[in-house]
């Protein structure tokens, strides 16, 4: 069967229904006698909670409901642990703290709800939240990460001896050995600061119990519909069957909308099962800034080993990492910069220690990247430091240190997110590093271009930089096809959709397989009346779990229709094509039955079922990889910094992808663009300040900036395939790629555009005042 | 409450309303026209881009009661007959929309800088768009599909 749209840049099949504003999001969703909630924050970062006083707000007209964290029964309790900590890691310490849904005794963070109102509109549930008066006797807010682990820092959680969450440190090899054989040692700290993940579309649910029914449907702005089912179940004492849970069009994702079981989507439909009305709460932009999960916050204090050839012969990493206030995800942040700090290298001996810290600020879970932009980062800037002390090219040491590709799979040895040693399973990553020097022009820049420009005045720098990214873990995804009788396919997969373009990449595999129009494909993600199992849409994994889950399916019905198709045309099935939506004998095309006719055939009316057989032309299945897919590539960026304003101006953007077999080029450039754009977002724009009180101080879209249309550059975008032989389709991920290089990329370039001020960049996100503040009392070289 | 009249997408509505209700909720919440998107409420990202009197203005920040005797047109009156305009389809061909939930304010600002240029270079589309935040596409696709839709235009019947 030849492949018609496997690899095909081909359309989008959700497009006009988001271009015509006809496409479904939580917002969207307006019921007969919804009511509206609304929390109460908390304004202190950490304080006790002496009283709060409701009363007031509960005569309030129109108020049906205000509840605090004493009223809400059996249902207070810690939220659940969503990722465990890695047994298998020898003496990990993890201690869980996991989120409340109302603040009890004390508050932790600016944000954290204290109190909800439920109320005939959202006016009136806000004018409510005025109307409560809380008590709170301040307590000393800890807010640096560093501050957290003093031994006479404040507690945040008083029932532990000390703020700090978790311990955890890997070796392989043996570093010590190699900093002895080591020609150059290069230490430093650095600092990665914390961003938001900034969907356009707040959080947002709405929940609707039908008492007659005994019946929840929950529209949800979740990325995993599925375990927010079974969750929400749980703890409304509900069984699985009773609760349908809908995540509709997202407007972006990016993480922190994963199944986190924050206040909102716990009380929200618990007030429907109360009022038996529905119930409706669309987070606000400042709630968005205040009370949606955030990352990135490290302190790194890290050494890299070396020859005088600029091999590397070890690396060590200390570190700490800011979860907030609570740790709901576990270590999963950490444990993917454990896996990425040693970047795309092939280092021999490497030991890796992490503290996390909690602070009182908001809750720290995954955002596109993942823990991986900042391991990516230190390895980056650990080997640009050691290029220029040894005197060695930028590009050159790149090439003496990559995996080569005989070595695959490369056992990588630390355990990583999936509790496991991370195994590279393929790749060449020299191909890409390669393909980005072409790109970019990187030798005629570095002889011609950037020496003529400097003597115009300019200040002119390149950056290039490799990495991986650690995707498609398991456990499973799984989908149904259905043959209808209309001679069109149906799929329902359990992932929940976010601007992927699942509609229209997952469409394709099963247009080639059933050897029908790609637009006839029928699409449902996200609704779990539709499938019953699966995980979600997060670490760049519907490409790689769910694609092969509908590749699975798709050549299950594939095999039925055939199968059905021979007897019915009295040929063997050898001799049978799926073409244009019919069975054909290949030799005698007008020989044929369509899709339809066979799928009223598979569900007779009349007359036995043979003993084994199912009825339809429909089938489910599964897949689960035996360990995630790694994707690698290279990114190469010039540009020109301004003395006067330091603004930047990014004049030519390269990105070398190498995510296996593209489904669609179509799509994952997309997603290369958008990850690049946060990426340089968390270079030079993005940053939560918060205050020393643990105030954030740029709470807003007009203070915290995210790029504009201005502030994206064009790329060039190149791909390299190297399939994954851990999957049919060898797929790997590519949602988070784009933004996983760039803070490293981006510092490189700038040291290079300014390398008369012999500036060292150890920091990200920088802004025009902090490079301003950064060149102050550095001497101009001549 | 007021009552005002207010051309919605070409069809008159006589609406009583009151006074602190923003054109955005009247749009979604009154007339169920959903397609305008909510993302700040406080004029910094564009979603609820809607034209008033074939100025683009962000519906959050303006009273329901100011569209009084006016024209509104929102996402939902762009396409042409029931066909995708050709800006619609200029975002369809260069896969110009992912997530989808900026798009309606980027089709409605795109409209308006069309409607008073119809040429405009790169750097002016990114200028009329700069009021207008997404977080998944980086923009280089939408740009590219004003553009797009421009050139096709110019093609069509000269610069019209």
């Amino acid at each position: 069967m030849a492949e018609k749209y496997v690899g095909q840049r081909i359309k989008r099949n959700e497009d006009p229904r988001l271009l015509t504003g006809r496409a479904l999001f939580v917002d969207d969703v307006e019921l007969h006698g919804m009511l509206h909630a609304a929390f109460l924050r908390s304004d202190y970062a950490h304080a006790r909670l002496v009283s709060v006083d409701v009363s007031a707000a509960r005569n309030r007209p129109g108020v049906v409901a205000v509840y605090t964290a004493e009223d809400l029964g059996d249902l207070w309790k810690p939220g659940p642990l969503l990722v465990p900590a890695p047994h298998s890691v020898e003496n990990v310490v993890f201690h869980q703290r996991t989120q409340v849904p109302l603040a009890k005794d004390k508050v932790r963070y600016v944000g954290e709800a204290i109190a909800v109102v439920f109320a005939e509109s959202r006016y009136i549930a806000e004018d409510a939240l005025a109307d409560i008066w809380v008590d709170y006797e301040p307590l000393e807010p800890v807010v640096d990460m560093e501050r957290a682990l003093d031994a006479d820092a404040p507690l945040i959680h008083e029932d532990l001896d000390s703020n700090l969450c978790a311990h955890l440190a890997q070796e392989k090899g043996d570093y010590q050995a190699a900093r002895e054989q080591a020609d150059l040692i290069v230490s430093r700290r650095f600092l990665v600061d914390r961003g938001a993940a900034g969907a356009m579309e707040n959080r947002g649910v709405v929940a609707d119990w039908d008492e007659k029914a005994q019946h929840l449907t929950v529209w949800d702005t979740t990325q995993a519909p599925i375990p927010i089912r079974n969750g929400l179940a749980g703890m409304l004492g509900l069984s699985a069957h009773q609760v349908r849970v809908v995540a509709p069009f997202v407007g972006g994702g990016f993480g922190p909308k994963i199944m986190m079981f924050l206040s909102e989507e716990v009380l929200v439909p618990w007030g429907s099962m109360q009022f038996k009305r529905p119930v409706k709460w669309i987070e606000d932009r400042q709630e968005n800034f205040l009370a949606t999960t955030q990352e990135r916050g490290q302190v790194h204090d890290a050494e890299m080993a070396l020859t005088s050839d600029g091999r590397i012969l070890g690396v060590r990493d200390v570190f700490i990492h800011d979860t907030g206030a609570y740790d709901p995800y576990g270590m999963t942040i950490p444990l993917n910069t454990q896996s990425h700090a040693m970047g795309a290298y092939d280092v021999p001996n490497y030991y890796t220690e992490v503290k996390v810290a909690f602070t009182n600020k908001m809750i720290v879970t995954p955002v596109r990247g993942a823990g991986r932009p900042q391991g990516i980062f230190v390895a980056e800037r650990l080997l640009d430091i050691a290029a220029k002390e040894l005197g060695i090219d930028r590009v050159g040491i790149r090439r003496r240190n990559l995996i080569p590709p005989e070595k695959f799979p490369y056992n990588h040895e630390i355990i990583d997110q999936a509790f496991a040693p991370l195994v590279l399973d393929s790749g060449n990553y020299r191909l890409a590093l390669d393909q980005a020097v072409k790109r970019i022009g990187y030798e005629e820049f570095i002889k011609d271009e950037q020496p003529r420009l400097r003597a115009e005045g300019k200040r002119v720098g390149l950056g290039i930089v490799v990495f991986i990214e650690t995707t498609g873990i398991g456990p499973y995804e799984g989908a149904r096809i259905t043959v209808e009788t209309s001679g069109k396919i149906s799929v329902a997969t359990g992932v929940g959709t976010q601007g992927q373009g699942h509609f229209t990449s997952f469409a394709q595999i099963v247009a080639d397989q059933l050897g029908v129009d790609v637009r006839d494909v029928h699409l449902v993600t996200g609704d779990t009346a539709e499938f019953h199992w699966g995980t979600g849409t997060f670490a760049s994994r519907g490409a790689v779990v769910a694609a092969n889950a509908i590749h699975a399916a798709a050549v299950a019905v594939r095999a039925k229709t055939l199968k059905l198709a021979s007897k019915v045309l009295e040929t063997p099935e050898e001799e049978l094509e799926l073409r244009d939506g019919e069975v054909r004998v290949a030799d005698i095309p007008r020989q044929s039955i369509g899709l339809g006719e066979l799928a009223v055939l598979a569900n007779p009316l009349r007359g036995a079922v043979e003993p084994g057989t199912e009825p339809g032309l429909e089938a489910t299945d599964y897949f689960g990889p035996q360990y995630g897919a790694t994707a690698n590539g290279a990114q190469a960026m010039i540009v020109e910094v301004d003395p006067e304003t330091m603004m930047i101006e990014i004049k030519r953007h390269v990105v070398v992808e190498d995510c296996g077999t593209v489904l669609n080029p179509l799509i994952v450039e997309g997603q290369v663009h958008g990850g690049v754009a946060l990426g340089i977002g968390n270079s030079y724009y993005e940053k939560l300040v918060y205050d020393e009180n643990g105030q954030l101080l740029n709470a807003s879209l007009a203070d915290y900036l995210i790029p504009s249309a201005t502030e994206v550059p064009r790329m060039e975008v190149g791909h390299e395939v190297t399939p994954s032989p851990l999957n049919p389709l060898g797929s790997k991920g590519a949602g988070e790629a784009g933004a996983i290089p760039v803070p490293a990329l981006f510092a490189q370039a700038i040291e290079d555009a300014l390398a008369d001020y012999d500036l060292e960049v150890l920091e990200t996100p920088l802004s025009p005042n902090r490079l301003f503040e950064l060149l102050q009392g550095k001497e101009k070289a001549e | 409450m007021h009552s005002i009249t207010v051309t919605v997408n070409g069809s008159p509505e006589y609406l009583t309303v009151p006074p602190n209700m923003t054109l955005l909720r009247m749009l979604r919440e009154v007339l169920a026209l959903t397609g305008t998107k909510n993302g700040c409420e406080a004029g910094e990202c564009g979603a609820c881009t809607v034209l008033l009197d074939g100025q683009p203005v962000n519906s959050c920040l303006t009273l329901a009661v100011e569209a009084d005797g006016r024209q509104v047109t929102t996402v939902e009156g762009l396409a042409e007959d029931g066909q995708l305009s050709a800006l619609q389809e200029a975002f369809v061909e260069l896969n110009a929309v992912q997530c989808g939930f900026c798009t309606p304010g980027m089709l409605v600002s795109a409209h308006a800088l069309l409607a008073r240029n119809p040429r405009p270079t790169e750097q002016e589309i990114k200028e009329a768009m700069l009021g207008n935040l997404c977080r998944c596409t980086g923009y280089l696709r939408i740009v590219g599909a004003v553009q797009a839709a421009a050139d096709a235009a110019a093609d069509a019947g000269g610069a019209a």
